[in-house]
């Protein structure tokens, strides 16, 4: 019995059938439903046989558009997961008052806000943020692919990874209980000792490879492959925001691996980095992971700037008002991201002085977001706009995201902050930043691209449901805890007592079940979308009246996207060619180079998965085997010679002919 | 509605087919740049642990500020004679990364040993304990 059970530690680590759920009826209920749902989508898969063509055309891809679009569909399906944690959270709190605990105990409850602001940030806005950046960005700049293709498929199953260890965690042992940044001394094995942060650790770090790497090839491809004549000056805002985006990634992330790292050195090693014994230092981590953590809100909403000055100046039929002092704007905001990050713990102790510094340069940040609201504004002055799906989600974003940055605003007041701090007020705050930039940004930037991607438009009548619904659901959800938050109602509580706060809470709840029927809006809007493709289609590959090199191309655009390199000789170069009255070229077509698919992005990321699981549950071997055949991978990858290919210049011109000549046909350039 | 194409912003030159905007290829380094590199980061690594070693000098907090900034030094060597950077390479970028680089690494570190110096500052002071004794509190 005692060497059964040594040897079943040696091959499991703590894993054993204790730490499947099935005795918490609602987690259980959800995993068997999540099984069956799992199953039927593998079996339709596999029934028709749509294996081999997944795996060619997309897993294997290094396409940056169906990276990029594979990139939104991991964030659409984790939106999904983390929206049901938040209807948990409002039914919770809608119903634990006075007598009635509701129907979530605390120990689950910290979970289920763990996981929603964990799944929220880094898999659901920053793979709308990396998928819009990824489809777009090469386009704008009038490039065939990325800078390296085939580490760009590594990031996204890397970031696919790191979300599937924090779903495992759902079925097998539980989630972190600390918060969505795990502050320590909370985090630390004495308080925290089950494999909850574990899963927070590895998911996070492992996604983080993806996400690093992913910086990097951008900042080289916008850097090194922006077609000819595209001066920095010249560059579309969207790619502007999209480098200095990437730029704060590649400084910002590695301080949150290495503040991961040393978290877990505690926690594996029994260090004392940030353990309030024996000279650890517990405020030191708040403090560097905040150092990562304020970039990381500029990294999310620096290209959501970007789609809405691409879509306002679209719509509005304008070149965009003030581009040099949007440029500056953005360099000025991504400069200024690394100066504030004390105003996230201005209560931990630390003096006027300090605290001043902080609130005055978190108050000087709000200048250069100005200007930028205001150049949007003079965009649209005395333009043609058209009330496109794409322009409402811009328009409700100015509304919404400038009440967003007042709050913050206040919040930004060391003094005001002693109040308002860790209460609901600041939970408002940030879901209006985050709602109103992010994700309006994203919906905008969907439907705006979406037709260029798939060669047909998103239906509008339910875009337009799914815009109100996300609009009156965001208000009716978070003005009630605004409210609550001035009156000092404190965040992450599962229950209450004072039984008159409650009619805030149903408030709340229905604006979330608003927001629910938006999602589902979206969801319908794509399926209709699908079902009505013909008479959505778009043949001209230009259906908004675009301004920018992506427009110039087919819908969905030739794997190789441009046949020529487009010379660029004004900020909006497709406008430029359009006014100049540019001919297709028809003729005169060479071979081009293109990449070519590959399965060890896909294999080292599987790798990785297995090695954190076996990290979490401590199964050495199991760790052990998989991080040395992770390197294995890597030197077998590097010796792959047959990475190019090229398409044949006759392809090239058959394609080309058929879309100038279908151009033709509706008479458009 | 006439021309030929590459004027109206199609190009079809074969030089930008790849489209690296016609910056040369990198400089590789010379066998003599290799070695003066060699030596310096040789002389730079020899000198601080000589003055570890040899206790050379009394006083700790010198030695420490001496062998900081031959560490300093020392990466210099490195990104002038290994990773061949100067101000023009890659037309200026890696100038351009290298002082966000700077200003990025100097407020971090500045910023957070201000800030924890400030808490520690405004701390209730305990009498100083052992790790010891405090584990087995």
């Amino acid at each position: 019995m005692e060497h059964g059970s040594a040897l079943m530690h040696v091959l499991l680590g703590k894993l054993t059938l204790d730490a499947i759920p099935y005795d918490v009826p609602l987690i259980f209920w959800t995993g068997v439903v999540v099984a069956v749902l799992t199953v039927a989508v593998l079996g339709t898969i596999t029934a028709a046989g749509w294996w081999g063509y997944l795996w060619r055309e997309w897993f294997t891809s290094v396409d940056h558009k169906k990276i990029g679009i594979m990139y939104l569909v991991l964030a659409v399906i984790m939106l999904l997961r983390g929206f049901s944690d938040a209807i948990l959270m409002r039914l919770q709190q809608a119903m634990a008052f006075g007598g009635n605990m509701g129907f979530l105990p605390p120990e689950h409850y910290n979970q289920i806000f763990t996981a929603h602001g964990t799944i929220m940030i880094f898999f659901v806005a920053m793979p709308l943020v990396v998928g819009l950046m990824n489809y777009v960005v090469p386009m704008q700049i009038g490039g065939r692919d990325v800078a390296f293709p085939f580490l760009n498929n590594f990031s996204f199953w890397m970031t696919a990874s790191g979300a599937m260890l924090i779903m495992v965690s759902l079925f097998i042992g539980s989630f972190s209980r600390a918060g969505w940044l795990a502050m320590a001394p909370l985090s630390e094995a004495a308080y925290s000792p089950g494999v909850g942060v574990d899963y927070y650790i590895w998911g996070l770090q492992i996604a983080g490879v993806g996400t690093l790497l992913s910086g990097i090839n951008f900042v080289v491809t916008i850097v090194k492959m922006r077609a000819p004549g595209m001066s920095m000056m010249k560059m579309p805002v969207f790619t502007w925001t999209a480098l200095c985006t990437n730029i704060l990634i590649v400084a910002a992330f590695p301080i949150l691996t290495a503040t991961l790292g040393l978290l877990s050195l505690d926690r594996y090693l029994g260090m004392h980095f940030f353990t309030n014994s024996a000279g650890g230092e517990a405020m030191m981590y708040t403090n560097l992971i905040w150092i990562w953590g304020h970039p990381e809100v500029y990294i999310l909403i620096l290209p959501m700037f970007g789609v809405f000055s691409e879509v306002i100046s679209t719509f509005s039929g304008k070149r965009l008002f003030g581009y040099s002092s949007m440029v500056y704007a953005t360099a000025a905001i991504t400069l200024l991201s690394y100066l504030v990050w004390l105003h996230h713990f201005f209560t931990m102790g630390s003096g006027a002085d300090v605290n001043s510094f902080f609130a005055i340069t978190t108050m000087i940040i709000s200048i250069p977001t100005g200007v930028k609201i205001f150049n949007w504004l003079f965009t649209m002055y005395r333009g043609r706009i058209r009330f496109e799906v794409p322009m409402l989600w811009s328009l409700a974003f100015l509304f919404t995201f400038v009440i967003g940055g007042m709050t913050g605003v206040m919040l930004s007041v060391a003094p005001a902050d002693f109040v308002l701090h860790n209460s609901l007020f600041l939970v408002a705050h940030f879901h209006n930043v985050i709602i109103g930039g992010v994700v309006f940004g994203a919906f905008a930037g969907m439907n705006f691209w979406f037709p260029k991607a798939f060669g047909f438009r998103l239906d509008p009548f339910w875009g337009k449901v799914s815009f109100w619904c996300w609009l009156v659901g965001y208000w009716v959800a978070f003005t009630p805890l605004y409210v609550m938050g001035l009156m000092g109602v404190t965040r992450r509580l599962s229950h209450f007592t004072d039984p008159s706060l409650q009619i805030w809470f149903e408030i709340a709840g229905v604006g979330a079940a608003i927001i629910l029927v938006g999602i589902a809006a979206f969801l319908v809007q794509i399926a209709v979308s699908i079902r009505n493709r013909h008479a959505l289609a778009d043949t001209t590959g230009d259906p908004w009246d675009g301004r920018t090199l992506e427009w110039s191309t087919s819908s969905p655009p030739p794997h190789y996207n441009f046949a020529f390199t487009p010379v660029v000789h004004d900020r909006d170069a497709w406008t430029d060619m359009k006014r100049r009255g540019a001919e297709r070229p028809t003729a005169g077509f060479s071979p081009i180079h293109m990449p070519k698919n590959t399965g060890a992005g896909f294999v080292l990321a599987f790798l990785s998965f297995v090695c954190g699981f076996g990290l979490v549950w401590h199964i050495w071997w199991m760790a052990g085997a998989s991080f040395l055949a992770l390197i294995a991978v890597a030197i077998g990858h590097s010796f792959n010679y047959h990475r190019d290919y090229h398409i044949p210049a006759d392809e090239v011109r058959d394609v080309e002919q058929t879309f100038a000549r279908r151009v033709a046909e509706q008479g458009a350039v | 509605m006439s021309g030929a194409p590459e004027d109206q912003g199609y190009q079809s030159d074969p030089r930008y087919l790849h489209s690296h905007e016609g910056t040369p290829e990198p400089e590789h380094g010379t066998l003599r740049g290799y070695l003066t590199g060699f030596v310096l980061a040789a002389i730079l690594t020899v000198i601080p642990f000589w003055l570890v070693m040899g206790d050379v000098l009394d006083s700790a907090a010198v030695t420490t500020l001496l062998v900081l900034g031959l560490g300093a030094v020392q990466i210099v060597v490195h990104m002038v004679y290994f990773l061949h950077m100067n101000s023009r390479s890659e037309g200026g970028w890696n100038l351009m990364a290298m002082l966000f680089t700077l200003i990025i690494v100097g407020v971090t570190l500045a910023g957070a040993l201000w800030v924890m110096h400030n808490m520690n500052a405004n701390m209730m002071h305990l009498p100083p304990m052992g790790a010891e004794e405090m584990l087995h509190r």
